[in-house]
């Protein structure tokens, strides 16, 4: 039974190693009492603006009241249900962040229809987060594994642009507001770039996952810059021009902007080459620059954005979103207090502004800070998930709703032009809704993989180093393995910067410090001592209270990548206090 | 990966930060302006619930606020006193159109939120008195101001009337007006009618010709050239050569005398008295574009004065050729005023030389009587105690016996200077009096503009004269 000593020699960081051999074996708690409870407490903010707005109003209760209040609390309850059976490791706090921002939108619809002659939209709206719940519940019963959407890039991109482009078929497509991106089919009309976002995050993950390590290749040296080869540009460029398409012909700047921003992000993550960001950026500017010149309706968007007051009678929309967020102030109006019945489409585009007036700049910061939080749930995720897919796509998802976030309360905010995008989870709209809680279940799905035991089914997360039985290749850094001790992985390929290739015979080539270390025996017996070189900081990981107090020395047994076990002894004499926790399990 | 993931954190981090810092700037910074912003119907709603303060000419409210029982969402309703008369210097409060004139300069005071009245604000909120508004006290004389548009009767145009030593603007009034009370009601669909009954009319009652707007000063212009004349070493006894008429250089444009100078040469005084023109544009000639414009900016041309009205500058060209100086010179070509420039012009002789500022609003009164804010003069010398005294001397003899006889009163010291100006060959021409009036001192400019009902030719002396001189009387 082989096991791993760790040198004395740097005795500040040893502790980690103990420390995921623990929280990888065992996973991550489940957390489903505080799950129940935030969700509940997220609910009630909703509720409470629900409830507030009759009472500041009109000062009776809300007519309807207990069956709303059965209804809402009902759907928040049967979720966590589902999801406590499903995928019980998930995060516990991203279902209870939308049930927040749920909440909040449809309190303000509801507010909105009071002071509206047309017919109600709470109730459709409603109608639209059940139907977003159930497919999240679908798809946490029935499609446990996202991997298995990695096997069919091509297949997942075609649909991506079929979505993407379906609006623009004649008698399908059908203009609203000046942008082409509806599809009506009969009584029924859906935004199909909302689904679209999904696909082509995942469909830009199953590419990129196969082809990093190519699109990492490096070309000719520009500027400083290692500039990726030509022959490599071409989906990039496709993007770009599919990108482009979008703002030209669907009049849509804004969801043109976060494809193109969300599939340069991914290539980033897959590739860790700054130079994909900046050929992307450039390519965009210089395409949107050409686009300005003859479209003009993005130029008044620009005007609009940095003289609203010069156009009195065109840009309302920003005028009276500024003068609402002024009105309310810090703290807000009140719920039913404020005037969302002066800004064009306070229900849609301009919900944040309305919101804003009403619960004030305060609230409208709380939801933004809600907004950041799940997006950084699913970046951790995407972190602490196990293979290259799920990381992307995950990665994928928290980014593209964040920058469709970005992108509309700015442009509320007038940090940015306005441009028409939904805000999540609260914009009147079903297509979005749903869209959204799609995205949640995978990110729900994601997250309960990367954060359930791995000891079963051959998985083995020892050290900190992600290995994954299925896989032939493991890739893992230098750092990485440097914390491997005595090798009990094959076949192992190291690179740090440069390519190293296979070692042959199951022997990994291992690098300690700056030194090649050629004989690494798996399986020894001996103890091999490794200085751990500079760790890697994605393993770091605060150390359980109950680690501390169990004494300076622990043994932990993990399973190994054929079934074998080993044990690991840990001393522990010198923690330092000082050292960045980081992460927060 | 997970570094990329990181750094990818690190930029939404950044973008959350973004949008946060975004949104304090906007409360922190943002928020003053916005509220002040006339097309914040929000704000306006909030203000039509406070008791917003009067605003007084004298001892006469001239605009107030009283509940309001007429069944609307609004618990005040503004009235105006006369509006007509006193819309130049209240001007107007709409919950569509937003204010104008005091309602809007004086709108933070009015509805008491300027930071001097925080601690009232506080008071009232912990106490739940309804919170009222300060006071908006004016300099407007309502005997002058009344004389003043009885004087205008059947002429369009404006009248100016100024305390010289002060700057205190005791009479204001442009012709024809409009009533303030239409834009106030609570019913929005008359307000609509109104509003676009007023700003179609083609007589313009909306606009404030008294401080808002500039005409050609004609012959009044004469006063600012005179005087840079006299301070550059001219004395009224100066022979000045003036001939029937005088070729522009560089050009085939003669320059005529509209009046009977005698063809050869005429005193400084008798120029002025007069009213010749080759005189003047000699002088100009002489005195060159850029002396013309360092005087005329002293007397206040090309700067803004009286924010209250927010009145707009009065102009006087820069980059003149020798034929746009001679031009000039007679208040023709760029040369434009508002009368309230032309008032500052007369006030500044009689006033030894010093021009002191116009003003409108003499204080502004808490509900409690106590003063949050009180007017202090401001004065710049212009031209020298002796100049002004000659300049006065000839004003005098203008209308003892030259172009401004229609001003005589009799037992009384009356200065004058007549203009009568042409915009372009088209347009009917204006009539300017420029007067003053010694023990007690006072200025008032009549401007007059041609409308359907008057004749179709208007002359300083023969309409406008006459207009001051009632005006001039009702200061005795």
């Amino acid at each position: 039974m082989p096991t791993a000593r760790i040198a004395r020699r740097t005795p500040r960081r040893r502790w980690m190693v103990a420390d995921m051999a623990e929280s990888e074996s065992r996973g991550y708690p489940t957390r489903g009492v505080a799950q129940l409870l935030l969700i509940l407490a997220g609910q009630s903010i909703g509720f409470a603006g629900y409830f507030l707005t009759s009472l500041l109003r009109d000062n009776v209760l809300p007519p309807l009241w207990p069956v709303m209040a059965a209804c809402w609390f009902g759907l928040g309850v049967v979720l966590h249900i589902g999801v406590r059976i499903a995928v019980p490791y998930t995060d516990p706090i991203i279902l209870p962040i939308v049930l927040t921002l749920t909440g909040i939108g449809l309190a303000m619809l509801n507010r909105i229809d009071l002071t509206s002659d047309d017919p109600p939209m709470v109730y459709s709206q409603f109608l639209a987060v059940g139907l977003g719940a159930a497919a999240l519940l679908t798809i946490v019963f029935l499609l446990k594994d996202p991997r298995r959407l990695k096997g069919y890039p091509f297949l997942l991109s075609t649909l991506a642009f079929i979505l993407l482009l379906l609006p623009l078929i004649p008698g399908l497509g059908s203009e609203v507001y000046g942008s082409r991106i509806w599809i009506s089919v009969g009584p029924f009309s859906f935004q199909p770039a909302e689904i679209a976002k999904l696909v082509l995050a995942a469909s830009f993950a199953a590419y990129l996952c196969d082809k990093s390590e190519v699109l990492s290749l490096a070309g000719r040296r520009f500027l400083g810059l290692d500039l990726p080869r030509m022959r490599d540009l071409g989906p990039v460029m496709v993007m770009w021009a599919v990108s482009l398409s979008i703002m030209v012909f669907q009049n849509d700047l804004g969801t043109s902007l976060l494809f193109f921003g969300l599939f340069v992000m991914m290539i980033y993550v897959a590739t860790g080459k700054v130079s994909w960001v900046i050929i992307g950026l450039a390519l965009f500017t210089a395409g949107g620059a050409a686009v300005l010149r003859f479209a003009g309706h993005v130029q008044r968007r620009i005007d609009f954005w940095l003289h609203p007051f010069d156009y009195p009678d065109d840009a309302t929309q920003i005028i009276q979103a500024q003068f609402g967020f002024s009105n309310g102030g810090l703290f807000g109006s009140g719920w039913g207090l404020g005037r969302p019945d002066l800004i064009i489409f306070s229900y849609s585009d301009m919900i944040a502004a309305a919101v804003g007036e009403e619960i004030g700049i305060v609230g409208l910061m709380g939801i933004i800070v809600l907004y950041a939080l799940l997006v950084f749930r699913g970046l951790k995720t995407s972190l602490i998930a196990t293979d290259s897919f799920t990381k992307l796509f995950a990665a994928g998802l928290s980014f593209g709703f964040l920058l469709q976030t970005f992108a509309i309360i700015g442009g509320v905010t007038r940090l940015l032009p306005l441009t028409g995008l939904t805000t999540p989870f609260m914009s009147q709209g079903g297509s979005s809704m749903i869209a959204n809680w799609i995205l949640i279940a995978a990110l729900i799905v994601i997250s309960h993989q990367a954060r359930r035991p791995h000891t079963a089914g051959g998985e083995v997360g020892a050290f900190g180093v992600t290995i994954l039985g299925e896989e032939a290749t493991q890739v893992i850094t230098s750092r990485e393995l440097a914390h491997l001790g005595t090798g009990t992985i094959r076949p192992v390929q190291a690179i740090d910067a440069e390519q190293v290739p296979l070692t042959d015979g199951g022997k990994p080539k291992v690098r300690s410090g700056d030194e090649w270390i050629d004989d690494v025996d798996p399986g020894s017996e001996e103890t091999t001592e490794y200085e751990i070189s500079p760790i890697n900081e994605d393993t770091v990981r605060k150390v359980p209270e109950s680690f501390l107090d169990d004494g300076l020395t622990r043994t932990t047994v993990v399973k190994g990548l054929f079934g074998e076990e080993e044990e690991i002894t840990t001393t522990i004499d010198d923690i330092d206090d000082d050292y960045f926790w980081r992460g927060t399990d | 990966m997970n570094a990329q993931i990181r750094t990818v954190g690190t930029v939404s981090a950044l973008m959350v930060l973004a949008l946060l810092l975004n949104l304090t700037y906007l409360n922190l910074v943002r928020e003053d302006s916005l509220q002040a912003n006339p097309y914040n119907i929000r704000a306006r709603e909030a203000e039509f619930d406070i008791h917003r303060g009067q605003i007084l000419a004298g001892n006469v409210v001239i605009a107030d606020s009283i509940e309001s029982d007429d069944g609307s969402i609004f618990r005040y309703q503004r009235v105006y006193t006369d509006g007509p008369l006193y819309s130049p210097i209240t001007g107007f409060y709409s919950y569509i159109y937003g204010s104008s004139r005091i309602e809007n300069s004086f709108n933070r005071e009015l509805v008491g939120s300027s930071s001097s009245q925080w601690l009232q604000r506080l008071i009232d909120t912990i106490s739940g008195r309804t919170p009222q508004g300060a006071s908006v006290v004016t300099t407007i004389s309502p005997r002058l101001q009344e004389a003043a548009r009885d004087a205008m009767q059947g002429y369009s145009g404006a009248i100016v009337a100024m305390e010289p030593h002060t700057g205190a603007i005791l009479a204001l009034v442009t012709s024809p007006s409009y009533d303030p009370s239409r834009l106030a009601s609570h019913n929005l669909t008359d307000v609509r009618d109104a509003w676009q009954e007023l700003t179609t009319d083609p007589r313009q009652p909306m606009a404030d010709r008294a401080t808002r707007e500039i005409f050609p000063p004609g012959s009044t212009f004469k006063l600012v050239v005179a005087a840079a004349a006299l301070e550059s070493g001219y004395t009224p006894d100066t022979m000045i050569d003036t001939p029937s008429r005088v070729q522009l250089p560089g050009t085939e444009v003669w320059l005529p005398n509209s009046t009977d100078c005698g063809n050869t040469q005429v005193t400084l005084a008798r120029a002025l008295q007069l009213s010749c023109n080759t005189s003047f544009a000699n002088i100009g000639h002489d005195l060159g574009g850029n002396a013309l414009r360092l005087q005329a900016e002293k007397f206040g041309f090309n700067a803004e004065y009286l924010p209250e009205l927010g009145a707009v500058a009065s102009n006087f060209p820069t980059q003149l050729d020798e034929a746009q100086v001679m031009l000039s010179s007679i208040g023709q070509f760029d040369v434009a005023a508002t009368p309230l420039q032309m008032a500052m012009v007369a006030s500044t002789f009689v006033n030894n030389g010093q021009l002191s500022e116009p003003y409108l609003v003499q204080e502004v009164r808490a509900p409690d009587l106590s003063i949050l804010y009180e007017h202090t003069d401001h004065s710049s010398l212009v031209v020298s105690p002796s100049t002004a005294a000659s300049m006065r001397e000839m004003m005098v003899a203008a209308v003892t016996n030259g172009t401004g006889t229609g001003a005589q009163i009799p037992g009384v010291i009356v200065g004058g200077k007549s203009g009568t100006a042409e915009s372009d060959p088209d347009n009917p021409n204006y009539a300017w009096f420029v007067s003053f009036a010694l023990n007690p001192d006072v200025v008032v400019v009549v401007f007059l503009q041609r409308h359907d009902d008057t004749p179709d030719d208007l002359w300083g002396g023969g309409d406008a004269a006459p207009v001051a001189r009632k005006v001039l009387q009702a200061t005795r």
